[in-house]
């Protein structure tokens, strides 16, 4: 790295160098059993340089000699964006854990075990689901450095369990599964086991809606597959720089609900979004976006940071590319309501715990617009039954921006998103019954 | 390099081991707005091996390309930590070949590409009413070595150019966007010309602000020969895939070869050897050759797409459908070239009798759980008497991959095949594909909306 940086400075006015490394371990399930273990080892090496005031960039997946390397991103820096920020000097970084040395001595038997062990779980209810299981163990390593003297680097441990299961009846097909992560070795997934189940429990018996408007409880996991994705959109710095964004001159203004905060953290310990500095060397930090339904902040990586003229929140990612605005952990607040007594408020309405194709719709202005995998008619305060055929659609700033109940069921989804259940009224759906 | 790979291969201890390195090198531009955000190279070095032991797999993956003997080892032992029953893949025969790019790859020279997106960039953000724009280019160039302990040894090279252009338009704290994407097979001259159309689609973002949104419910719906290609891909194609089908009893009841699906003009196609599409390819990554098949013929279910292991479980031919995204990956099976074939309605023939529906076009995504698949349209107007009625806000579509393909009543003969998209399966995407149709009709299909 450090002759990639040196070679670089001849050529150009500053320069950075970012290394990741990874060595990541699935152990796959199929059809209830052991299919294949994987072993895969990475290492991507990143020069972003700046000359003239104008950015190149070039990247290597793999051994690459340092003068190809400089030579790469110096061919594409007189076509290069206008460079608006420069490169952090020596960073006080404060301790963000992210690793547990633990995880690389979890043995491969353990995952094997684990996994099937989840497996048995779930067939020991439903004899005829047929699950498909993923146990994977990872450690990353990242490095920056640049020409500013800024040297920042981490290792970051990983852990994750994830179950899917299908149970065919007829053309029927339910689909269910959970999953968790951690930066520690998971041991205790009876929890991930008691969510499949309870899924499998609940969608024993049918229902249908009729085609109307109706209120909605968004489960942790129907918050993240259908609401989650427009915001992440209008709170992107570069989307709201680009006057793309709903959001653009709202700063301060309430817009949701005003109990509904929201706040992206990389500092979390454990969590697997984490980080002490992001992929420019800027520390992680937390940021309110949402602050009791008042637009707060959005977030920023240098260069979308330096355009607006504020400071960069930390949020510069890299996937594969140059960084951009992405964000680390989103939390949503919990609320006081339990789930039984929003259930019971409603004579009828829709749980959605899965939507499918939630993110194909005009994701810019909040809309969403999807199929209910797996969601349950809600009838005279109870669960009655799962759904099928079953479309929804609407848009995320009318839903929240009066919201009926925040429950105090807060979960981790997909490692994330930190959220509770969100109940709301007015969503419009749409059904082959009705 | 070679000497090493054979080498690798003769490791002790499996029923069968194959390698594959890739060489792999791209470029890309990002424009927001007048902004050219970025311009970058890539260049990519790396490999895997995949060990094979009594019906258990091990994966071994790799950036460092000189210890193939140590990466063979851990891969059988994975392999042999995984294995369970006496099974052998689909039988082959040796191959040994160097397979070209058909047609010579884009240039490495970045300022022919970066005038001409700037020329696209300025139409659409001179454009009255236009917000801004994001324009994403990338182009590749990929050699790959693939051999295996039968005796296959196989190079092929491979270019793949993509382009996606997005128009944004607000007004009032509203904001709508349309989008077009375009691919090929390594041609850049499909890049070009493209003026009219980029001018369209940023009058058509502004049009969207003050059209209505559909209402929603069961419509008869058109779809355009772009839109009904991202249906046959997400309804149908997904479902072909004999993975998702190999190892469940009961999903191989449902899917039993020669059940009836559709009506009899109802053709499907699926196949990397259809010449000169981002699907095509003389060998899989499996090194199987590339085939034509057919997933359903006069409306029933004629065949599914294979690889080694899963026409082997079902006792079916392998049909050169295994794909990798890159060396980290092993391969899946995957689509290439799917399509509708066509029949003899024209589009006025098509809508003619429709006295209250929607005509779809143009595509936005896809998603499917293999029964229940939505889909969207990026352009959307009412069908009243039998003609095009008033624009649309962008609708999405869903539907029971049983019952909708039964509900398809009419098929043009306007064939188009779409290059714009990728497909993602497993964690391995954008792969490119490309599919494509006639204009298609559907009845009773699910539309979201207010």
């Amino acid at each position: 790295m450090e002759e990639i940086l040196s070679q670089a400075k001849k050529f150009a006015d500053h320069a950075e160098v970012f290394q990741v490394s990874s060595k990541i371990t699935p152990v796959n399930f199929e059809a209830n059993r052991l299919k294949e273990i994987q072993a895969k080892e990475s290492t991507s090496t990143a020069l972003r340089l700046i000359k003239g005031g104008k950015v190149g960039f070039a990247q290597a997946n793999g051994f690459i000699k340092p003068k190809k390397l400089v030579e790469m991103a110096e061919d594409t820096c007189q076509f290069g964006a206008e460079a608006k920020f420069t490169f952090p000097g020596p960073q006080v970084y404060l301790h963000t854990a992210t690793f547990d040395s633990k995880v690389s001595k979890v043995k491969i038997e353990d995952m094997v075990q684990a996994g099937e062990q989840l497996i048995a779980a779930i067939i020991k209810h439903t004899p005829s689901v047929v699950c498909e299981a993923t146990v994977t163990k990872g450690i990353i390593t990242v490095r920056i450095i640049n020409s500013a003297g800024g040297n920042a680097s981490y290792n970051k441990s990983f852990f994750n369990i994830g179950l899917e299961g299908v149970l065919i009846e007829k053309e029927d097909m339910l689909f269910v599964g959970d999953s968790l992560s951690s930066c520690h070795p998971i041991t205790d997934y009876k929890s991930l086991a008691q969510d499949v189940i309870k899924q499998l429990d609940l969608a024993k018996t049918k229902a249908s809606l009729p085609t109307r408007q109706m209120p909605v409880i968004f489960t942790p996991r129907g918050v993240a597959s259908a609401l989650i994705s427009p915001l992440v959109s209008a709170f992107n710095g570069k989307t709201v720089f680009d006057g793309a964004s709903p959001l653009k001159d709202k700063l301060g203004v309430q817009v949701f609900d005003k109990n509904l905060s929201l706040w992206d953290d990389a500092t979390l310990p454990y969590q697997v979004a984490s980080y002490p500095c992001d992929d420019e060397g800027v520390p992680g930090q937390r940021t309110t976006l949402v602050d009791h339904g008042c637009v707060s902040h959005f977030i920023y990586d240098l260069q979308t940071a330096a355009l607006v003229k504020t400071e960069s929140t930390g949020n510069g990612d890299r996937r594969g590319g140059m960084p951009t605005p992405s964000p680390s952990s989103m939390v949503i607040n919990t609320g006081d309501a339990g789930f039984d007594d929003m259930v019971k408020d409603i004579k009828e309405g829709l749980m959605i715990d899965i939507l499918i194709g939630a993110e194909q719709g005009n994701i810019l202005n909040g809309d969403f617009s999807g199929n209910v995998l797996l969601g349950f008619k809600i009838e005279n305060g109870e669960i009655t039954g799962r759904v099928k055929d079953t479309m929804v659609a609407g848009n995320v700033y009318q839903l929240l921006k009066q919201i009926e109940a925040i429950g105090s069921d807060a979960r981790w989804v997909e490692g994330f998103l930190f959220t509770p259940s969100l109940y709301c009224t007015g969503l419009s759906v749409a059904s082959k019954a009705g | 390099m070679r000497n090493e790979i054979t080498d690798a291969l003769k490791s002790p201890g499996a029923d069968y081991i194959e390698i594959r390195i890739e060489e792999n090198k791209i470029t890309r531009l990002v424009y927001r707005g007048k902004r050219l955000e970025e311009v970058g190279r890539t260049s990519s070095l790396g490999g895997n091996v995949r060990a094979f032991v009594k019906g258990g797999w091990g994966f071994v993956s790799f950036n460092d390309t000189h210890n193939l003997k140590d990466s063979a080892k851990l891969a059988i032992k994975e392999a042999q930590l995984t294995a369970k029953e006496d099974f052998s893949l689909f039988p082959t025969e040796p191959i040994v070949e160097v397979v070209t790019a058909p047609k010579k790859g884009p240039s490495l020279s970045l300022a022919p590409k970066k005038q001409l997106l700037d020329e696209y960039n300025d139409i659409i953000l001179s454009t009255p009413g236009i917000r801004t724009s994001n324009i994403g280019y990338g182009d590749s160039q990929k050699k790959t070595t693939f051999a295996n302990s039968e005796g296959t040894y196989i190079e092929q090279t491979r270019a793949d150019i993509n382009l996606r252009l997005t128009a944004i338009a607000g007004k009032n704290g509203e904001v709508q966007q349309v989008g077009l994407s375009i691919g090929s097979l390594g041609d850049f001259s499909v890049m070009e010309g493209l003026q009219g159309q980029v001018k369209q689609l940023a009058q058509r973002a502004i049009a969207l602000l003050s059209a209505p949104q559909a209402k929603g419910g069961e419509y008869t719906v058109v779809l355009d020969p772009i839109l009904a290609g991202v249906f046959a891909h997400e309804a149908f194609g997904h479902l072909s895939e004999a993975d998702h089908v190999y190892e469940n009893q009961k999903l191989r009841e449902i899917m039993v070869l020669g059940r009836r699906f559709g009506n009899k003009h109802l053709n499907i196609v699926d196949g990397a050897a259809v010449p000169g599409l981002r699907g095509s390819y003389k060998y899989d990554d499996e090194g199987i050759p590339a085939t034509k098949t057919y997933l359903i013929r006069e409306g029933i279910l004629e065949s599914r797409l294979h690889s080694r292991e899963t026409a082997a479980k079902m006792g079916e031919k392998a049909t050169g459908n295994a794909r990798a995204i890159n060396y980290s990956f092993p391969p899946i099976v995957r689509m290439t070239n799917t399509y509708i074939e066509s029949n003899s309605l024209s589009f006025g023939d098509i809508i003619a009798d429709i006295k209250e529906g929607i005509y779809a076009r143009d595509w936005y995504g896809g998603t499917t759980s293999l029964e229940m698949f939505t889909f969207s349209a990026g352009e959307a107007y009412m069908i009243r008497n039998g003609k095009v009625a008033e624009l649309l806000r962008p609708v999405v579509l869903s539907g029971n991959v049983f019952a909708t393909l039964g509900n398809i009543d009419a098929i043009g003969n306007d064939l188009e095949m779409n290059q714009g998209g990728g497909c993602g399966k497993r964690g391995q995407m954008p792969l490119p594909v490309s599919n494509g149709s006639p204009h298609i009709r559907i009845n009773r299909c699910l539309v979201g909306g207010s």
